[in-house]
């Protein structure tokens, strides 16, 4: 198990590698030109030889991509910039925005904290919700609970986030006016726990909905193919009561391939949420890297990249250590 | 209640039998699907003493497992009608409630299933699905469930329980399982075992051992067994009453001496017949024409003439229209269900059928 676990951690380390150096050279294969960003408004060909030998935009992609890379292998940092802007970078260094020249470990610490907020929050809502539903459903398939909560599933799969966002804002802060305008002072729980969910419940709920839909769809349908399982049928047989046999031996069953699935899913969000993040202001890393990308800031994308690679990754080996854990059959080596 | 098969002489529809401790009457199991109803039993009637074993064989959809299911009540809660009468031990099982019933099964009336693997949970412990079937009928702590799980396993021969009380259903073998099987149905001394086709899976040396266990469990707990199977082996080793099911009803019934050296009924015929031998020589395998009837669409009378190389026996149209009474043999418990009178069907098995077994 321990041997398993070090083998996918060195496993994660090359495929982050791999996603660095992929965004790297994709960046610089665009038409992008980040010199012509910095230079400003009065720019001529001299201040633009400036910036790019002071930026080192001259030196060849390779050596640009080791320097980059440098702050992240050497466990002292690097230091940054020419005469003037001179700063050191530690370890983990991801370089400096060419926009604001703020340090990219910072920045991305910084929009940490609000994704992490809003994708475990929506990733509980639609977590709870989805199961539970899913579970009546199939304890009443074909009865109108059963009905109803596939037509809801239906509904919240087709609903798109764009506009169900932008209808919670309008119906909830705009016009009924139960909340108030998103303030990034309450984006962690240290604001207070009212003002807390008042910031996050509407992102939550927006962010939550498509997932809730599919997992309703997938907790039914594992569970109804569960219930006809030979196993159940002993439990019955056993004389054990519908509780137990729902719940202990029914439930266990069926939601271990959600534990997967939701593992992942959660990882995948951990990377930011671009357009719920957009919709409700919050400053989180979704808004980084669109606004990087809009920006051409290679070090920002690079960080932004790397880091939901780093949670999707990651997700992938707890999911496959839990599972281990989960169903006794799958032995790790 | 239908009255075609409930006039049958040889359970009389007046007085039960007091002394059986299982007397299933007049069983009907259907299921309404979007087909059409499914009549899976159709009047099945038999009894079972204290200590006995009764085999029932029949093909794939002859009514066996469904049978099963119902004396466990376990359709109880789904969608298939159950009419009929089933005395346990001076309980009536079709109209027991729910709650009632639960506390019989796995108690006083335990099943083993064909598929160890599947029929166990994939996720729990050997033992601790031991336990579980304890602790539910008996208010005991779990460390006394636990050693009764430990002595049971121990009691069907699995190696060193208390260790392999730990592992999980995939870390034994198929012969193992079944037995883990057997003892969690003997967990509450069972008073009636019903094991539905208990060595299908098995190959057939750890057939005959598990067979030996269960003759040797019977004869120490004096239970009851109805072992279900289509392999008229196992019941030749472990059943003294036999009955053979077609389309959802018996079609004989009787000693299981009578049936395997005196079949009736052609069906039986057919199934002795398709039974490989080792004095055979090479000819191929006889088998029964057709296939099993759809038990949406009955054959009407005896729903074995489509499939009966006899029918020219019968003058008229009987076969086709009247289903035929299960008729006793000469005051004996042997009973056939054909419209060839016996004298006629005993030449018939003489001349024609034994010379080719």
């Amino acid at each position: 198990m321990f041997n398993y676990i070090v083998r996918r951690l060195l496993q994660m380390v090359l495929i982050l590698f791999a996603i660095s150096a992929i965004t790297f050279f994709l960046f610089w294969a665009t038409p992008a030109n980040p010199a012509l960003l910095i230079c400003g408004k009065d720019c001529n060909t001299e201040r633009i030889a400036e910036v790019n030998a002071s930026y080192g935009f001259d030196d060849p992609l390779i050596v640009q991509y080791g320097r980059y890379m440098s702050g992240l292998v050497n466990p002292g940092g690097r230091e940054l910039g020419s005469e003037g802007s001179q700063e050191h970078c530690s370890w983990p260094c991801l370089d400096r925005s060419l926009q604001n020249g703020l340090q990219v470990t910072d920045s991305i610490a910084d929009a940490i904290g609000p994704t992490f907020w809003l994708a475990t929050g929506a990733a509980v809502l639609w977590l709870v919700s989805g199961v539970l539903l899913g579970l009546l459903a199939a304890l009443r398939k074909g009865k109108w609970l059963d009905k109803l909560s596939v037509g809801l599933a239906l509904f919240g799969v087709s609903f798109p986030t764009l506009v169900l966002g932008y209808l919670l804002v309008f119906v909830f802060i705009v016009k009924g006016g139960l909340l108030p305008y998103p303030d990034q002072a309450n984006s962690s729980p240290s604001a207070g726990l009212v003002p807390f969910f008042q910031f996050y419940i509407l992102p939550w709920v927006t962010l939550a909905l498509v997932n809730a839909a599919l997992y309703t769809r997938l907790t039914r349908a594992n569970m109804i193919d569960t219930m006809n399982e030979d196993f159940i049928r002993t439990a019955r047989a056993k004389g054990l009561g519908e509780r137990q046999v729902v719940f202990k031996h029914g439930l266990r069953a069926a939601l271990t391939p959600i534990v997967t699935i939701f593992g992942l899913d959660l990882g995948a969000l951990l990377g930011g949420a671009v357009i719920t993040e957009r919709i409700f202001s919050i400053q989180g890393l979704g808004k980084l890297s669109i606004d990087s990308v809009l920006g051409n800031d290679l070090p920002v994308v690079m960080g932004v990249v790397l880091v939901a690679a780093f949670f999707v990754v990651f997700a992938n080996i707890v999911v496959d250590v839990l599972y281990a854990f989960i169903d006794p059959r799958v032995r790790l080596s | 209640m239908s009255t075609t098969a409930s006039t049958e002489p040889v359970q009389p529809s007046g007085a039960r039998d007091a002394s059986a401790f299982l007397e299933v009457r007049d069983l009907h199991v259907r299921f309404p699907t979007d087909d059409g109803l499914v009549r899976a039993v159709n009047g099945l009637s038999f009894s079972l003493q204290p200590g006995e074993t009764l085999g029932i064989v029949g093909e794939s959809g002859s009514g066996k497992s469904v049978t099963s299911l119902a004396i466990m009540g376990l359709h109880k809660g789904s969608r298939a009608q159950v009419e009929g009468e089933i005395w346990l031990d001076g309980d009536e099982l079709v109209s027991m409630r729910v709650e009632e019933m639960r506390r019989l099964r796995g108690n006083k009336v335990s099943m083993i299933f064909q598929d160890p693997l599947s029929a166990m949970h994939p996720f729990y412990k050997i033992g601790d699905q031991l336990v579980e079937a304890y602790l539910v009928h008996n208010d005991v702590s779990k460390a006394v469930a636990k050693k009764r799980a430990v002595d049971m396993l121990d009691r069907v021969g699995i190696p060193s329980p208390a260790s392999r009380y730990h592992d999980y259903p995939h870390q034994f073998s198929g012969g193992m399982r079944q037995r883990a099987m057997i003892a969690m149905a003997l967990m509450c001394d069972p008073r009636l075992l019903i094991a539905d086709e208990p060595t299908t899976a098995l190959d057939v040396t750890v057939q005959a051992q598990i067979l030996d266990l269960m003759n040797d469990l019977q004869k120490e707990f004096n239970s009851a067994i109805i072992i279900i199977t289509h392999d008229l082996g196992v019941v030749a080793q472990m059943a003294q009453k036999l009955v053979v099911m077609y389309g959802g009803r018996v079609v004989e019934a009787g000693d299981v001496r009578d049936i395997f050296y005196r079949p009736e009924h052609p069906y039986a015929w057919g199934l002795l017949g398709s039974i490989p031998r080792i004095t055979g020589g090479g000819d191929r395998l006889k088998s029964i024409k057709g296939s099993p009837p759809s038990l949406i669409n009955l054959p009407t009378g005896c729903p074995f003439h489509p499939r009966c190389d006899f029918r020219d026996k019968v003058p008229g149209d009987a076969c086709v229209t009247d289903v035929p009474e299960l008729l006793q043999i000469g005051g004996t418990p042997h009973a056939a269900r054909c419209h060839i009178p016996s004298p006629e069907r005993q030449r018939l098995f003489t001349e024609q059928i034994k010379p080719a077994l």
